[in-house]
């Protein structure tokens, strides 16, 4: 493993994720080709398409959900070995992943959500789950700033709102001490006052210094926040554009024209 | 507020609506048929009958947990049972036998996860084939023979699996206490922590709830359900050599009777069906359960043809139950379309 991920603070890096000439096949069908990405320090990266523009494709072969076809993939400058890149090693690297619906198991309680896949665990595997719970308290008051409002660290997942579930999930990721987060559209089908604590949550994520890849089909929503927005289309990266040049409107006419075209 | 905190209290304690209704049963065949269910033998015989049933119960805990089936167990307690009877009785090679019988237990578990995990066929389709492909290998293998296991009492091995260490005791009930539920409640014991204290029953609830999320929060989903089906085998070995000691015999169905019952054991006992919640002593209790309703049925008078039908409807009846009581969706759609019965007005209105 790399001996950058203890020494976050320390910028020995240019970008924290850089993708080159990365291709991706399922069977005969090509999800992404020839992308070219780099993610640098503490930017908001908004990234947008429409669906099946391989969006998602893209975030699970960054996060080591999938490895890709072909392609290079570097992490602080450093190129990783994709034979054993994997979930566990990107969060070993500090990449988080906040999925749209598949970041948290309904049925159970937050402390195990907090904490799967990375247990405070003695060396035969049993779970401490008395500091476990006590952590996960101090992350849900402190990090996501939930107090008073019925959620303890044995509610079930099922039992909360959306936003409540994209809060959970960043303030988890926050923990965990991210250089990158990655949110895959994390606003839909949320309601308006939910939306806001979303993207208050992306803000925290920015102010803290890191930096944060936003998936988003709602154009406004990534537009407020994004610092950068990269166009993919039909799997390649086909434009990026700054939302100071472009209003949210002109971006929309834009993203119907790259549909017309092709 | 004293309310939610006694429906806190009584959602802490694991498996207890089981346990009420394992009372409550227990109760009416003390009524129906006091001469058995009042006397210590009934009992004592329990604790020689049940644990095979019980170790492959909570081996499908796990399995159901993790939103997978395992249908091969009947052919492991064949397939195992003969491994073992037949290194025991015609090779004499005595806890050679039992680790043989284990060892063969765990590789047809480790094929299994293997299918299920790394080849992708569903569990269900998986484990029915490779059901009848161990069940005939067994058949075939031994030759449909059954293999009696006569001095069995003289070995070790049966009196350490199966034995009766009180024996001699002046006591007639203690005398009759098997071994095997000393060997089940430690396995028991142990599984629980593992399911609710450790990495792995975690990830086998986290992987029962959604294999995608597992797959995000960094399980290994694959190795898991191979792990998985592996501990089914090594169970269903335990309860194959179990049997097969404690009857002195082997034969080649002798699984054949465990599949509805283990499965309505653990469903019964309040683990998911749709996976990711599993209840280790919600399983013992639905055990038991199952049990005393064949010794209970037959004592209080009815004839054994009725034990499977009665087993079959509470196992329906008790699905329902946790379908509509745990699954909160659920239970609004039910309400929901019996509200739209009444709005029908065949029935009469609702204040």
């Amino acid at each position: 493993m790399t001996a950058s991920a203890t020494s976050p603070d320390v910028p020995t890096f240019q970008s924290i994720v850089r993708l080159e000439r990365v291709q991706k096949f399922f069977g005969a069908v090509q999800a992404l080709r020839d992308v070219d990405l780099s993610i640098a320090r503490n930017e908001i990266v908004g990234l947008i398409g429409d669906n099946g523009a391989g969006k998602s494709t893209l975030i699970k072969v960054m996060t080591g959900v999938t490895p890709p076809t072909a392609g290079r993939i570097y992490v602080r400058d450093k190129l990783i070995d994709l034979s054993d890149y994997s979930v566990r090693m990107a969060h070993d690297l500090s990449i988080e992943t906040v999925y749209q619906d598949k970041s948290l198991a309904e049925k159970q309680p937050l402390w195990r959500n907090f904490f799967v896949g990375r247990q405070i665990a003695n060396r035969f595997g049993f779970i401490d789950i008395k500091r476990e719970k006590e952590i996960a308290d101090q992350i849900l008051k402190d990090v996501i700033g939930f107090r008073g409002v019925g959620i303890t660290v044995d509610s079930t997942i099922g039992h909360l709102s959306g936003g409540e579930r994209q809060g959970i999930a960043i303030g988890r990721a926050m923990h965990y001490n991210a250089d990158l987060i990655v949110l895959d559209e994390p606003t839909a089908a949320l309601g308006v006052a939910e939306v806001r604590k979303v993207v208050d949550f992306v803000r925290r994520i920015k102010s803290s210094g890191r930096a944060c890849i936003y998936i988003e089909h709602n154009l406004a929503h990534v537009h407020e926040v994004a610092e950068r927005l990269i166009v993919l289309d039909r799997g390649a990266i086909v434009a990026e554009i700054l939302p100071k040049d472009m209003s949210v409107i002109e971006l929309t006419e834009y993203l119907i024209d790259l549909q017309h075209k092709s | 507020m004293p309310k939610s905190g006694v429906i806190s209290i009584l959602q802490g304690v694991e498996g207890l609506p089981i346990i009420v209704v394992f009372a409550l049963l227990l109760a009416l065949f003390m009524y129906t048929a006091p001469t058995v269910f009042l006397q210590p033998f009934i009992y004592t015989t329990f604790l020689s009958t049940l644990p095979p049933l019980i170790l492959l119960a909570i081996g499908l805990t796990f399995v159901i947990g993790a939103g997978e089936i395992d249908l091969c167990f009947p052919a492991i307690i064949a397939f195992s049972g003969f491994v073992f009877a037949v290194l025991f009785k015609e090779y004499n090679l005595g806890w050679i036998a039992v680790a043989a019988g284990l060892a063969s237990g765990v590789l047809v578990g480790f094929v299994n996860g293997v299918l299920v995990a790394k080849i992708g066929i569903p569990s269900f389709m998986a484990t029915l084939a490779t059901q009848f492909f161990w069940t005939g290998m067994a058949t075939v293998l031994s030759g449909g023979k059954s293999y009696a296991l006569r001095e069995a009492e003289q070995s070790s091995v049966w009196q350490w699996i199966v034995g009766r260490p009180f024996a001699g005791s002046q006591t007639a009930w203690l005398a009759q206490m098997p071994m095997q539920a000393l060997w089940t409640t430690i396995i028991v014991l142990f599984l629980w922590l593992i399911l609710t204290r450790h990495r792995f029953g975690e990830h086998v609830l986290f992987i029962g709830d959604s294999n995608e999320v597992s797959r995000v929060v960094g399980i290994d989903v694959d190795r898991e359900k191979i792990k998985l089906f592996t501990l089914m085998g090594f169970l269903a070995a335990c309860a194959a050599i179990m049997l097969t000691l404690e009857n002195k015999n082997f034969f080649g169905n002798q699984g054949q009777g465990y599949l509805l019952t283990a499965i309505a054991s653990v469903l019964i006992g309040g683990t998911s069906i749709f996976g990711g919640r599993a209840t280790i002593i919600g399983t013992v209790f639905g055990c038991f359960i199952i049990g005393m309703i064949e010794a209970g049925l037959v004592a209080t008078g009815l004839t054994g043809a009725w034990v499977r039908t009665v087993q079959g409807l509470i196992f329906l009846i008790s699905i329902i139950f946790y379908l509509y009581a745990d699954e909160p969706q659920r239970r609004r759609t039910f309400f929901a379309r019996f509200g739209r019965f009444q709005g029908f007005g065949r029935v009469q209105s609702v204040e």
